[in-house]
């Protein structure tokens, strides 16, 4: 039979055999395996039925803890059940793992295998998540390719249920999960021929029925819970066979015959690789070319890793081997070894003991590759092999890094490429924003689709959410490739964004006579003067063909924008001959009006029109003899940054990371903070210019920066004598300061350019409207001197904090941010928050973070937002989990308590020693605003001076936690998923524990770090993933929930709605000595609106009655107040004229009108109904003068 | 009393016409001016502007911030079908000509050569009775002539006359030759004119120094503007002609009639005073024709047109001048001297 050939990533691969084979699917997200839930999502919402033609129900859970308990009642009472998942959220289905494994339950887990959080968080691909399951007692199937991730889904789909074991199917995250592969697609014949219907039968059989009643999950004791567990044993026994039978049935329906233990190598191997993933298939490709070289070398690829079938494995072994080496792509710190290692060891040995082993005892090494994605390559692979080929190969090794301190590296020669020469190796430098990735995987589909070319993409990502490059990385070749590591020798290099030459070596690993294409506003005669010399060098060495193509104009002409993507695959199938050029062309418009018709006419006219525009404007520039350019590249990071900065953290800037030895690094995950200001990233096009004529001093254009790259100073005129010559300042206009002169800075180079400052700006020039206060004006032309001006700035005083009227929008923003250039989204509806927050409170704070976008744009090396004062104290943040942030938070407060007790008790006790009158000031003190934290602060660093010399044993400890005496907050942050859903659980302890912490919940009523999964936070009306079809139910409101506790401070705030009332609610929030909770309105990129104007959509939310402020005080209450004060009016415009300005509403109602109209409806009644229950809450008698109401 | 008229082609029962108004959104008003006695309603304006900003729109948003960020390489679900073209509007006028009897005249606001045609096409294959183009272009253009802007309409309406349908075209006031532009339209084969459309009208809020969107309702002297030109047109061209634009009384009606007018459109009154408006407006008309013995529109049709009034140049500059002269007796006028 003829199957399709589809182009694909592992994660859809896995989703669409899981999808027509299961009735139940219980999900959550999780980086990297989020898209099998989605793509299930997604099919469910368009009725895609499985194979028995029946639509399977899809649940989002709260966690991925909730998706294993679904999951396991799921299958307790009878149905095909499956999930997905990855990294800590396998570790939060543990539990549930071991009853569904311990009660022989039929199901499989597909996992995209990924690190687990350690020294930190890496959303990146290894085996330590699947590694920490092996002992739940699920089988384990592991895929090593694309194609496999397809077959063994099935395979293990089929055989679960024969076996009885429930079983993870894993494959390696991202270099699996999301590469792109050209694969054969199994046909639903093939699905049904390999699923047993008896067994079905027999697995529903064995379901909870009323009908048929028994009881499962009883409790035992010690008299027969052991004999119980090992009564399971002759299942595992039986399990490999099964497996191998039903991987022999796959054979005969499909044609790829797989084991348990594939062997690929000589038959008379002496040196043997033991490995499994992805990492298999590049030892592969090395053992072929090695091969062809003469060498007698092997590798054993396990797809059955547990059970161990210890038989199956000795047999599947050369009988000729030597030495092996066994990789590990994990870490057990403390072991004997990791664990397949172990395995291994453990089988030659207990089979040479049974007399079994048909060869001498080999020599066996264990080492560890590619934690987190790291690359593993043929080099590193070869380079394994000539370890072993030593007398004495190096035991417990690493690969692929440079171990300065423990000395486990294996050294290997990186040059070497064991790739075909048919095979064609692409890299394409882009823009995120530019549309290059999805250029990418279209060229893709088309080779793989339309040619009988293999093909694969690979893509590298930014960590930063605003102006991030992808790099892709494409081969195609007339055989199955098995690369599974970046294209590290290309033939073809394309460089989407001009503005690149300066910042990356793109032609560093380009062979010689390769193609450089390059998108230059240059032309093919003027650009090679404007190229930088080792740019030119390079072009010249490697005698490189050199293309430029003028994208920027032909996007400007054709109505492209900022998307280059066809223009750009245009030129490379122009240029590269992969097919005929017309039929490229055929190609890629067919595409296009498959990708876009259905989005609009309009859409696919601009596409078309682009592409047959491109042609003209692509030129191949005669290259001249010699350099001639002077142009060098800038240094990464400025000469003043501190030592850390220059050695380490440029490195990674500069994505030479892999570089770096592991003595670079910090052994406790402990980094510096205040290291954002060094990375000067330039991505703005534009950037705000003040005008000090116009502007009426208001400072909402610095309250509202995501970036903080709006700064404001008042300072003595006297400061100005040095000032460059283009600094602006001006008489400041208040009264509180006066005779002082006022300045409104931009960071040039740290500005993402989103404008939202401007169109805050309520100032306009009387003689010509359009411009304000501040105005967009092109970036590089002003990047000199204002990098100049913004030093200059910098040195400036900053304002005595005593003197600040920190109530007021305006007093706010004279204080030093000590949150500033994030990595967040341009125009991002979050950072504002975090930025206030760090001004008001940054220089006494400590903060708990919640895994999300804000622990991302917050904690994502190179470097960190989170910065100091000049007195060198500033937030200290930490991020422990998701699920587990309240508490996290709860336990930081509970050491501050702790302490300060402590401390307190030892100062009574030193009171004589250090001065009654000094101890008692600091025991007394009130700290309530910055002029009492401020004398605090000079009284106890008396009293530090005081205890220097005093040798007690109290005098010293108290010396050491002395610093708790000034008064310290928490600060409890993270978003919706966070505090609606994963972790709802403990920020209500936290609540009800009555402490005193701050929350602060960045809501954007999305998953917005994974790409907009619904949370219990989404409106009703409004898609999301896992909300296709648009929510049906209203929002949580986690406010009134809170509220009902009586002692939780709780703010429900917008900034664009009402910044005053955020301002207020900081500061009442930090005074409330007990747990407070802000709910903080944050648009943001999910919702599908222009970032520049989040603002106006905030208040369009409130005005709307979405998004209704309040505070709620309980101290209000105890003065017999009403304790909930409503800070917006009455609804006054529509629902609807709030949401259909929002795509995530209005998609809806393009998809399916009349739903659109039902839940619009209702989510008015929403509005109205809690409106309406607000109103009489804040309306409500309460006690007069602290009197208990009861007494009337 | 015989009030039928005929307009591109139709035979109607009376002139009285709602023009494109956001009334025909709703199928049940449709109903309403059926039962008022409309002869004929002109459907509210599909606007192919709005339909491809609506789609570059959604088109940015779904890109917007994809293939970025490794945790988040999209934000929003490909829901696969996406109504945001014409089908909500078609849908519409199927559902209005289910409703009533009368003719529905479907009405299509365009900005492209291309978009013109393609909306058209699925518009007459709802089985409507005809089509109006409202050709809307500011002449704002410092560097095209009017030659130019003259092309681009006469270009759309000749792609557009490739239809099976009657096509009426709705003008601008604002050509330097208007009788001549007619005269083209007319030898295009246009099947009628329709005199004229009103700009949307900007005004400037003085508080937040904003442009501001300001739909001001026709008053009964707009009128003027269109009694002339129906009245210069009339019996010079082939093409009905449709009067609208401050049509608020019968008495009005009747002027246009005798102006020259095959049908006599109302919205603003309509909006005002509500549907009941067409009725009062038809009864009006029957009383002052049986006062002033008249026993059908036919006989008035045209009846004051300029090729049939006793002084053609009082539609022309001379009446301008008598105008002004006139007016400047009044006492207003007089004082600002």
């Amino acid at each position: 039979m003829k199957r399709t050939m589809v182009t694909l990533d592992g994660n859809e691969a896995a989703a669409y055999v899981a999808h027509k084979l299961n009735e139940v699917i219980a999900i959550y997200p999780i980086t990297p395996s989020s898209a099998m839930g989605e793509w299930s999502d997604e099919w469910s919402a368009h009725g895609q039925k499985n194979i028995w033609g029946t639509v399977p129900s899809v649940m989002e859970m709260q966690s991925e803890g909730g998706a294993a308990g679904a999951v396991h009642g799921a299958l307790q009472t009878g149905a095909l059940t499956t999930t997905f998942t990855s990294s800590q959220g396998l570790l939060l289905m543990i539990p549930n793992m071991y009853k569904i494994a311990g009660e022989l339950t039929s199901t499989v887990f597909h996992v995209a295998a990924r690190s687990v959080a350690s020294q930190a968080l890496s959303i990146f691909g290894d085996h330590s998540d699947v590694m920490a399951v092996r002992a739940t007692g699920f089988g384990q199937l592991v895929s090593n390719s694309v194609q496999e991730v397809m077959d063994f889904a099935l395979i293990a789909h089929a055989a679960t249920l024969e076996a009885r074991l429930p079983l993870i199917h894993f494959f390696d995250g991202f270099r699996t999960s999301h590469e792109v592969m050209k694969v054969e697609q199994l046909s639903e014949e093939d699905l049904r021929a390999m699923m047993d219907e008896e067994l079905i039968r027999a697995h529903r059989m064995r379901a909870l029925s009323p009908d048929r009643p028994f009881m499962r999950g009883s409790a035992q004791n010690p008299d027969v819970f052991f004999q119980g567990r090992e009564s399971v044993n002759p299942y595992y026994a039986k399990c490999p066979d099964i497996i191998q039978k039903t991987m022999d049935k796959f054979a005969k329906i499909v044609g790829r015959q797989y084991h348990l233990f594939d062997y690929h190598g000589a038959p008379d191997a002496e040196r043997v690789i033991i490995i499994m993933g992805s990492g298999a298939t590049t030892a592969q490709e090395t053992v072929d070319y090695m091969m062809n070289k003469g060498e007698k070398v092997g590798v054993l690829k396990v797809h059955l890793y547990r059970p161990f079938a210890i038989d199956k494995f000795i047999d599947a072994l050369p009988k000729t081997v030597k030495k092996i080496s066994v990789l590990d792509r994990t870490k057990e710190p403390g072991s004997a070894g990791e664990p397949l290692y172990q395995d291994v060891l453990t089988a030659l040995t207990e089979s040479m003991g049974e007399g079994k082993l048909p060869f001498a005892f080999p020599r066996v090494v264990g080492g560890r590759y590619g934690l987190s994605s790291k690359e593993f390559t043929s080099a590193m692979v070869k380079g394994i092999f000539d370890e072993l080929a030593k007398p004495q190969p190096k035991n417990h090794f690493t690969i692929g890094i440079n171990d300065d301190v423990s000395h486990t590296s294996l050294s290997y020669d990186p040059s070497l490429t064991t790739e075909g020469k048919d095979v064609v190796r692409a890299l394409f430098y882009g823009l995120g924003a530019d549309g290059t990735v999805g250029a990418n995987k279209n060229s893709i589909k088309i080779i793989g689709e339309d040619t009988d070319n293999y093909a694969q993409g690979y893509f590298v990502y930014d960590s930063k959410k605003s102006g991030s490059v992808t790099i892709s990385h494409l081969r195609f070749g007339p055989k199955q490739i098995q690369s599974s590591y970046l294209v590290n020798s290309s033939n073809f290099v394309a460089c989407h964004q001009y503005t690149f030459l300066e910042k990356y070596d793109m032609l560093k690993t380009i062979v010689d006579g390769g193609t450089f294409l390059l998108n230059s506003p240059y032309g093919k005669d003027e650009v090679w003067n404007t190229l930088p010399r080792t740019v030119q060098k390079q072009i010249i060495d490697k005698k490189l063909n050199f293309y430029v193509i003028d994208g920027y104009t032909v996007a400007k002409d054709t109505g492209m924008g900022g998307r280059f993507n066809t223009i750009m695959q245009t030129c490379f199938f122009a240029i590269s001959g992969i097919l005929p050029r017309d039929k490229a062309i055929e190609a890629i418009k067919a595409s296009i009006e498959k990708t876009y018709g259905k989005k609009g006419e309009e859409i696919v006219r601009i596409n078309f029109n682009a592409v047959d525009q491109t042609l003209v404007h692509l030129h191949q520039v005669e290259v001249p003899k010699s350099v001639t350019s002077k142009i060098e590249l800038p240094p990464v990071v400025s000469s003043k940054a501190p030592d850390f900065v220059q050695n380490v953290t440029s490195k990674i800037i500069a994505g030479l990371g892999d570089d770096l030895p592991v003595s670079a690094m910090p052994v406790d995950g402990t980094f510096p903070s205040d290291t954002a200001q060094w990375e000067k990233r330039n991505i703005a096009l534009e950037i705000p210019a003040w005008d000090p004529k116009v502007c009426i001093q208001c400072n909402k254009c610095a309250l509202v920066c995501p970036h903080a790259t709006i700064r404001i100073k008042v300072y003595d005129e006297k400061e100005l004598s040095s000032k460059p010559a283009t600094f602006k300042s001006t008489p400041y206009k208040g009264k509180e300061y006066p005779g002082m002169m006022y300045s409104i800075q931009v960071a040039p180079e740290d500005c993402t350019g989103c404008g939202i400052c401007v169109d805050v700006c309520p100032a306009k020039n009387k003689s010509e409207t359009r411009l304000k206060a501040i105005n967009m004006v092109p970036q590089p032309p002003l990047r000199d001197n204002e990098r100049t001006n913004w030093d200059f700035f910098l040195n400036l005083p900053e304002i005595d904090r005593r003197n600040v009227q920190t109530g007021s929008v305006k007093g706010s923003q004279f204080l030093q941010p000590l949150f500033e250039f994030s990595g967040a989204c341009s125009g991002c509806g979050e950072t504002p928050y975090l930025k206030l927050l760090s001004q008001l409170f940054g220089d006494r704070t400590v903060i708990a973070n919640a895994t999300g976008c804000s622990s991302i744009y917050g904690g994502n090396l190179p470097t960190t937002p989170w910065a100091k004062n000049k007195e060198g104290r500033g937030p200290a943040w930490s991020n422990s989990l998701f699920e587990d942030n309240a508490e996290f938070g709860l336990g930081m407060r509970l050491t501050m308590d702790k302490q300060n007790e402590y401390a307190r008790e030892l100062l009574q006790k030193l009171a004589s020693q250090v001065g009654d009158d000094l101890a008692q000031s600091i025991l007394t003190a009130k700290q309530v605003d910055e002029s009492d934290i401020h004398d605090q602060r000079e009284r106890v660093e008396a009293l530090k001076k005081k205890l220097a010399s005093i040798k007690s044993t109290e005098g010293k400890t108290l010396l050491t936690i002395a610093d708790i005496l000034v008064k310290k907050c928490v600060w409890i942050v993270g978003g919706d998923g966070w505090a609606y859903d994963i972790g709802y659980g403990g920020l209500d302890h936290v609540l009800a524990s009555g402490r005193n912490v701050n929350i602060l919940v960045l809501d954007t009523e999305v998953y917005s770090n994974t790409g907009g999964q619904m949370s219990k936070s989404t409106n009703r009306a409004a898609v999301a993933k896992f909300a296709a079809a648009g929510k049906r139910v209203s929002k949580k409101d986690l406010g009134l929930m809170a509220i009902s506790a009586g002692h939780v401070y709780v703010a429900q705030i917008a900034m664009g709605a009402n910044d005053t009332q955020t301002v207020k609610a900081f500061l009442e929030s930090e005074a409330y000595d007990g747990p407070s909770v802000i709910i903080a309105y944050s648009h943001c990129i999910a919702h599908g609106i222009n970032m520049g104007l989040g603002l106006h959509q905030q208040k369009a939310a409130t005005d709307s009655g979405h998004w209704p402020l309040y505070r709620y005080n309980p101290n209000l209450a105890m003065e017999g107040k009403n304790p909930l004060v409503l800070d917006s009016k009455a609804p006054s415009i529509s629902f609807k004229d709030y949401a259909y300005n929002e795509t995530r509403y209005k998609m809806l109602t393009m998809s399916d009108p009349e739903m659109a109209k039902t839940l619009a409806k209702q989510a008015q009644d929403d509005i109205n109904k809690r409106w309406n229950f607000y109103e009489q809450m804040a309306t409500l008698h309460y006690g007069e003068n602290g009197k208990d109401i009861s007494d009337h | 009393m015989d009030l039928s008229t005929s307009y591109m082609g139709m035979k109607l029962k009376n002139p009285i016409v709602p023009s494109a108004s956001p009334l025909s959104k709703d199928i049940a008003n449709i109903r309403r001016m059926e039962d008022a006695g409309a002869s004929a309603i002109v459907m509210y304006s599909l606007f192919e502007e709005q339909i491809t900003h609506e789609a570059m729109e959604l088109y940015y948003h779904m890109t917007h911030g994809t293939e970025s960020f490794s945790e988040a390489l999209s934000y929003f679900v490909d829901l696969q079908k996406y109504n945001q073209g014409p089908e909500e509007y078609l849908e519409h006028i199927r559902k209005a000509r289910e409703a009533v009897n009368i003719p529905i005249i479907a009405s299509l606001n365009g900005s492209s050569n291309n978009g013109w045609l393609q909306y058209a096409k699925q518009i007459q294959e709802t089985g409507v009775d005809g089509i109006e183009l409202n050709m809307y272009y500011v002449a704002a253009d410092v560097t095209e002539t009017s030659e130019q802007l003259e092309q681009r309409y006469l270009e759309t309406a000749r792609s557009i006359k490739n239809l099976k349908i009657p096509v009426a075209v709705k003008l601008s006031p604002y050509f330097t030759s208007l009788a001549h532009m007619a005269k083209r339209f007319d030898k295009l084969g246009v099947d009628a004119l329709v005199l004229f459309n009103r700009f949307y009208q900007p005004d400037i809020d003085l508080e937040k120094l904003e442009v501001v969107p300001n739909v001001m309702l026709s008053t009964p002297q707009s009128m003027r503007l269109p009694l002339r030109w129906v009245a210069i047109l009339h019996g010079r061209i082939k093409a009905s002609l449709a009067a609208t634009g401050g049509i608020h009384t019968h008495e009005d009606a009747l002027k246009m009639l005798m102006a020259g007018a095959h049908v006599t459109m109302v919205c603003s009154a309509l909006l005002q005073n509500g549907i009941g408006r067409i009725t009062e407006i038809l009864r009006g008309m029957e009383t002052w024709m049986k006062e002033h013995e008249y026993v059908s529109v036919e006989q008035m049709l045209g009846s004051m047109s300029q090729k049939s009034v006793a002084d053609p140049a009082a539609f022309e500059r001379a009446n301008y001048m008598k105008a002004l002269s006139t007016y400047t007796l009044t006492d207003d006028l007089l004082y600002h001297n």
